[in-house]
Formats: structure tokens, sequence, C-alpha cells
């Protein structure tokens, strides 16, 4: 029964870690436009020379 | 012609830059229509090919489009016509401080939800065996001491983290002398945790530290949801506001009008105001006298009369002609100020099942005190040891925990206010959705409502056009805006004065004039209405100016589907009965009268009323405010007017009319699922309570009961029909 009182600990840290991400994704504004995060994986903007940011596709 | 009136004709925006501490500058734009991911990424390629924009980023859920430009050269001007050319009507948008900081208590809220989340699925861990451990008799009596410290351990910080929101509010609530639902809450959750110490220390076998922290992880689910209600409506308030009145219209020294961005007016300046819209900022009358519409600010429906150097506040709507104000105040000092009048007035008009839950509130708290206490003192005196006595009045405490009841209401309109925003629909209040479900007789404006309410001028000189002109732009009349438009920039009349239904009146290089109906010119006339209006100089000729209005495509559908929810429909115009027939026929609504006047309108409403109907009134139009204002419920479209959106309970963002059928549908189905929440609540305490106080519950199963009553109600408010 020792092992408890390693892993019980253990998973409360691994809890908190979870809470620590969460607060993160908070912080990093990632629920700010859930909408548009849904719509956006639908643009392909891979290898078309427009691409959305000028910084990383050429500019004609 | 130096004088540029029209905001369109080419403002100075360069006000809504900001720099940032890199040395770039910001942007930021309210963009409407954008709906998809091609729409994102078709402004987002545009605006990035723009000569002088580093970087376009298009928040789909706000409708805000950030820019970054390389130094200040850019004109802001020239990115908003971009986007209009593009099909994206853009205004500037200022953030302000107070939407930067109006979510600290989102934030706090989120961390605690996020803290008891953490803390009630850790708790549970320990507790889970020691409830295992109690059946048989595997768990030694060591190792369960370990699990209830474990628990402890792990619970109670997390408890009074997640929980010092009620506390705090308990706290206020009874040094104000009341008691509020978060009294019992507190007194609920503090002896649970009192309990499970004395029962952890004292070797015993009850520890409910997960109950606790599973009850405050529920609780502030609901809090979290109504606090996402409140802070949405207060951002469509600003974003309404940021679109009715970005910029303001000064008068430079030399006597020349220029649109100046809000943020820009400075105390002294001189500003104009046109009929039908808001006063930018707190100002003094310059000269003349003025007829404004208070309601949204003090919610006194009947204008006052405001005199040459009394004070005209910010938010106000001008029914009047046009003003000249000097400007008392900066615009952040009032806009702010109106947003948060805006909100407050949305919250003070709470709805009927609101109010009728505060005051089962009212009740509740004291009932559900006594009644735990007289479960401890009961079972004390019934000869119960005094631990199990109060471990019951706890799980009575726990029991009775009013959330299901507190959240019956704020679910259902989150879910059904945010179903209808989707579809272009903005709801001002929650009661404006309850009072839209009893509607059984819908009564049309024509023009602006069936009609595309974006007349054109057909067939006249331009010498007439030039003449009328100065007089139209003083107008803002949909016919008299059609009629500036065709004259392109120009001089403007003095002295004006608008005589909503009836027409403007001003003097033209000193000579009176009037452009209004055919009776108020005092043309004998057949034929008046709103496909035509008249011009003349006062004892001259009077000249007859037309327009054509085309139908909203989907009104006949409007209707009919309308018709088929069992409602009737009726059209009240002020249009000349040829115009109004025609549209009526069109349509197929039997039902109709025409050349009224906006008092005819409003009485036409009250008999209505009086006769037991429950009106919804659709209007747009300065001559329909009134009649907006009495019915049971009002809609206007985007379009419309400031007094106009100020008159009604929901306003269309969108073009189509359909969008009224929906939101009577949601409203309808909201009422439904609201009702049954209640029901079903009210069920809840009178099987839970009573069990808990003869001792059938522990407060473990009463955290899970009152959980799962909380749980049933937030997914019955998402039956909530529409949307997709």
């Amino acid at each position: 029964m020792n092992i408890l009182l390693l892993l019980g600990p253990f998973s409360v840290v691994l809890g908190l870690m979870a809470v620590g991400a969460f607060v993160w994704t908070l912080r990093a504004s990632q629920y700010d436009d859930i909408q548009g995060a849904a719509e956006r994986i639908l643009i392909d903007d891979d290898d078309s020379p427009d691409s959305s940011s000028k910084g990383d596709a050429p500019v004609r | 012609m130096a004088v540029t009136f029209d905001a369109a004709a080419g403002p100075d925006m360069s006000a809504f830059l900001r720099r940032t501490d890199e040395g770039q500058t910001r942007l930021d734009l309210l963009v409407t229509g954008a709906r998809c991911a091609g729409c994102i990424a078709r402004i987002e390629r545009e605006m990035a090919r723009l000569p002088g924009v580093a970087s376009a980023r298009l928040n789909l859920s706000t409708g805000r489009l950030a820019l970054g430009l390389e130094g200040a050269a850019v004109d802001p001007g020239r990115i908003i016509s971009a986007l209009e050319r593009l099909g994206y009507p853009a205004t500037p948008y200022d953030p302000g401080a107070a939407l930067a900081q109006r979510d600290v208590e989102g934030r706090q809220l989120i961390l605690a939800l996020a803290v008891a989340g953490f803390g009630a699925m850790n708790a549970m861990m320990f507790s889970v065996p020691i409830w295992a451990g109690l059946f048989d008799q595997e768990l030694g009596p060591a190792t369960r001491s370990m699990m209830m410290w474990m628990s402890a351990a792990v619970g109670a910080p997390c408890a009074i983290f997640a929980g010092m929101t009620f506390f705090k509010s308990a706290w206020r609530s009874l040094r104000a002398g009341q008691a509020n639902m978060d009294v019992p809450i507190s007194v609920g959750v503090i002896l649970t945790l009192v309990i499970s110490f004395s029962e952890t220390v004292l070797n015993g076998r009850d520890a409910y530290f997960d109950a606790a922290v599973s009850l405050l992880f529920l609780l502030l689910i609901g809090r979290w949801l109504d606090h996402v209600l409140r802070a949405k409506a207060r951002s469509a308030a600003g974003d309404l506001l940021a679109l009715q009145s970005p910029v303001a219209c000064a008068v430079d020294a030399a006597g020349r009008e220029r649109s100046i961005p809000l943020g820009d007016v400075q105390p002294g300046d001189l500003l104009r105001v046109r009929p039908g819209d808001r006063i930018p900022v707190d100002a003094t009358l310059e000269d003349g006298e003025a007829l404004l519409d208070n309601s949204l600010l003090t919610g006194e429906s009947a204008p006052e009369r405001v005199f040459p150097g009394q004070l005209c506040r910010a938010g106000a709507v001008n029914n009047s002609g046009l003003l000249t104000l000097r400007a008392r105040a900066r615009s952040e000092d009032s806009t702010l100020a109106a947003i948060a009048r805006l909100v407050d007035a949305g919250a003070q008009s709470r709805s009927r099942y609101v109010r009728l839950a505060d005051r089962a509130a009212a009740l509740y708290v004291p009932v559900v005190h006594a009644v735990a206490l007289a479960t401890f003192a009961g079972g004390w005196a019934l000869g119960l040891d005094p631990r199990e006595a109060l471990i019951r009045a706890v799980a009575v405490l726990i029991i009775t925990c009013p959330c299901a009841l507190g959240l019956a209401v704020p679910a259902v309109q989150v879910v059904a206010s945010a179903r209808l925003f989707r579809r272009g629909v903005l709801v001002k209040s929650g009661a404006a959705l309850e009072r839209l479900a009893e509607i059984d007789h819908v009564v049309f404006d024509k023009t602006g409502v069936l009609t595309e309410g974006c007349p054109v001028l057909v067939g006249a000189s331009s010498t007439i056009i030039a003449m009328a002109a100065p007089l139209a732009r003083a107008s803002g009349h949909p016919m008299a805006r059609a009629l500036a438009r065709a004259a392109g920039e120009g001089p403007l009349a003095t002295g004006v004065t608008e005589h909503p239904g009836l027409g403007v009146e001003g003097l033209i290089d000193g000579r009176r004039a009037r452009l209004g109906r055919a009776a108020f010119l005092g043309v004998p006339t057949r034929s008046s209405g709103e496909t035509e209006i008249w011009f003349g100089f006062e004892g001259d000729t009077k000249v007859r100016l037309q327009f054509t209005d085309g139908l909203r495509p989907d009104a006949a559908d409007t209707i009919k589907a309308l018709k088929a929810r069992g409602m009737t429909v009726e059209i009240l115009s002020g249009d000349r009965i040829g115009a109004v027939k025609g549209v009526a026929d069109t349509v197929g609504v039997a039902d109709w009268r025409a050349g009224l006047l906006p008092e005819e309108k409003s009485d036409a409403i009250d008999r209505l009323t009086a006769g037991g109907r429950k009106v919804l009134m659709i209007g747009d139009g300065l001559n329909d405010a009134a009649a907006l204002a009495r019915a049971h419920a009002a809609v206007a479209p985007g379009t419309a007017l400031a007094a106009s959106q100020n008159a009604a309970d929901l306003v269309l963002t969108g073009d189509a009319l359909m969008a009224v059928v929906e939101a009577i549908d949601v409203a309808r189905s909201a009422r439904r699922r609201a009702l049954e929440n209640f029901g079903f609540a009210a069920l809840y305490n009178l099987v839970a309570a009573p069990a808990a106080m003869i001792g059938l519950v522990n407060p473990f199963v009463a955290a899970l009961a009152m959980s799962g009553s909380s749980l049933v109600v937030t997914l019955n408010a998402l039956r909530v029909r529409g949307g997709r």
C-alpha cells in the first residue's frame, strides 16, 4: 500500500499540470475566436502564391 | 465645394490608428457580412495586398479585423473603401479601455472554474476508495485515514479558492442585512468542510470534501454562463453604438462641415446632428429648439424639449430638425457612459421569469435555512446524536441548493440569444424573447421593411435636384437621402426642422422652402406617399419628385410563414393607397391601411392591444418609433434609424426578413424550455428536500442529486430549437 503515497501525489501533480495547461491556453487567447478557428482549417494556403500573410509568401 | 457632409465622402479617420510599442501602427475595424472560411481568406488576402498593410487577422466570432500597418501614412478611409468594394462594409472601431478590462471578472470566474474542476476530480479520486471501502472492510483504518487526509489536502484549498466568489457575495449581502442565494450556498459549503475536517481528525467515516468542490464546480458553470451572456450583450451593445456614430459632424471656424472621428471631438467644438441620429457627445444646444428622445437614457418615452443653452446628453436621439451643438465633454467620457447606460437599461428590464425566480429566491432562502435548522433540532430532539443530525442538515442545505432554479431561465436565454445572434438577430433583452413568444398579430411597416427601403430617384431634371438638394442633405429620410446622393456634395439649408411623417422645412439662400408630402406643401392631391415627395419654395410652384423601391425578396415567404403559425398580419403604412395596395397584393396581405400619420399608427397599435391582441410591430422609420414603443414586442431592421432601433426589442443585423419568423420560433421554443425547467426544479426540490430531512440522503448523494438536477436543466436549455 506504500505505493499509494507515491501515486496519490503523482496524480495530483498530473492534474495540476492539466490546470496549468488550461490556464496557458486561456492566456494565449485561444478561445477568442472559436468559430474562426473552425473555419480557418478549410483555407488551404500551403502552396498558394498569395497567402493571407505576407510573412511566409512571396508578394507579387 | 469644400463642404463635405456625407461621412462616406472621405472623412479623416487617422485618429483610429494606434501606435504600438514596437513602432507598428494598428487599426481595428468592425466588419459586417463575413461568415465563412472563404470570407476570411478573401478579406485577409486582399487586405495584405494593399500597400502599407503588414498583417491582417479577422476574428470571425466578433467580426473584428485587426490590421498591422507599416508606418502611419496609410489612410484608413482607403482600407474601408477597399473592404466595401469586396462586399464587406466596415467601421473603424476603438476597442477602448473599458472593453479591454471588462473581462477581469470573467477571467477570475474561469480560473475558479478550472480550479474547482481539478479539485472535484482529484478529491473524488481519494473519496471513491473511501466509499468503496465502506461496503466491505478491505480498506484498513490507516489507509482510509490517509485517503481522507489526501482528499482534504486537495479538496479544501480548492473549495476555499473556488468558493471565494460566493463567500464574498454572501458576506456583502449579509452586511447589507439581506440574504441572497449565495448565503445558503456558503453556509452549506463551509459547514461541509468543517464537518469533514472534524471527521478526518476524529477518524470518523464521513468526509465530504469532494461534495463541497463539485457543488462549487457546478454552481460556477451557471455563473460562467450568466457572465458570458452579459458580456456578449455588452459587446453587442458596444458594437451597435460603434456602428451608429463612428464619426461626428463638426463645423470649423470657417463654417465648413467636416466628419471627424468621435475620439477627436474636444469640448468647445461645434457639432451638427441630423434628424434621427444620435447625439455623439454630451453637448449644449446652440440655437433653435430640439426634441430629444431620451428613452435610451432615462426610459422616458415622451420626447424632451430642449432649448438653447441646455444640455443634450450623448445617446439621445434627435427627433427634430438639424441641430447645432457645442460639445461639453470628450467622447470617451460620454460614449462609454452611453454604453453603460444601454447595458444597464437592458439589465433593468429583467424578464418576467427571472423576476419570478428572484422572488422565489427571496422566499426560498429563509425557508431553506429554517428547514435545515428544523432538521438539525428535530433530529437531535428525536434522539439522533448531534453529529448525525448536523450531517442531515448539511445534506438538506446542499440538496436544496437553488442552482437548478437559478439556471432555469438564464441557460435558456443564453442558448436562445446565441442561436439568434448567429442568424442575424440581436436580442436586446431576455424579456423581449418572452414577449415575442406571446405574439399573435404582426404589423408591418411597408417602406424599409417589406421593401428594400433604398429608394432611387427617377426622371427628375438636374436643375430641380440641385434646387432641392440643400434641404434634402439636412434630412435623414430615405428619400431625402436618395435625393442628396443624386445631387452630390453641396451647400446646406439653414434653420431646418423636420416634421416626422410630413417632411422637412428650412431656408435656402434666405428663402423658405419645404420638402415632403403633398399635403405638407399644400398641394391638393389624390396621390401622395412614400414613392414621391414634393419640393417648393414658399409661394412658388411645387415640383414632384418620384422614387421607386423594390420589394424584399423574402417578404412574401415571411408573411406566408407567419400565417402558417396562426398569426394575423397587417400592414400599416404612411404611403399612398396605390403603392401600399400593390405591395399588399404581392405579398398576400388582405388587411392593410395606407396614408397613416405616426400618431395614427401608434393609435392603431393601442386599439389592437386594447382588443386583447399581442402585437409585434416591425418598422424602421422615425414615423414608426412611437408605434414600436407601444407594441407588445418590436423589431427593427439594422438599416433603421437609431430612433427605431432604440424603441425595438430585437434588431435584425442581416438583410433577410425571414429572421423575424426564426426569432418567433426560437422565442416560443425558449418559453417552453424555461417553463419545463421551472417545473422540473420545483419537482426536484419537492422530492429531494423531504428525502434529505428524513436522512435518506447523505451530503455526497445530495451533491450528486443537486448536480444532476442542474445538468438536466442545462441540457434541456440546449434543446431550444433553431439555429444550426
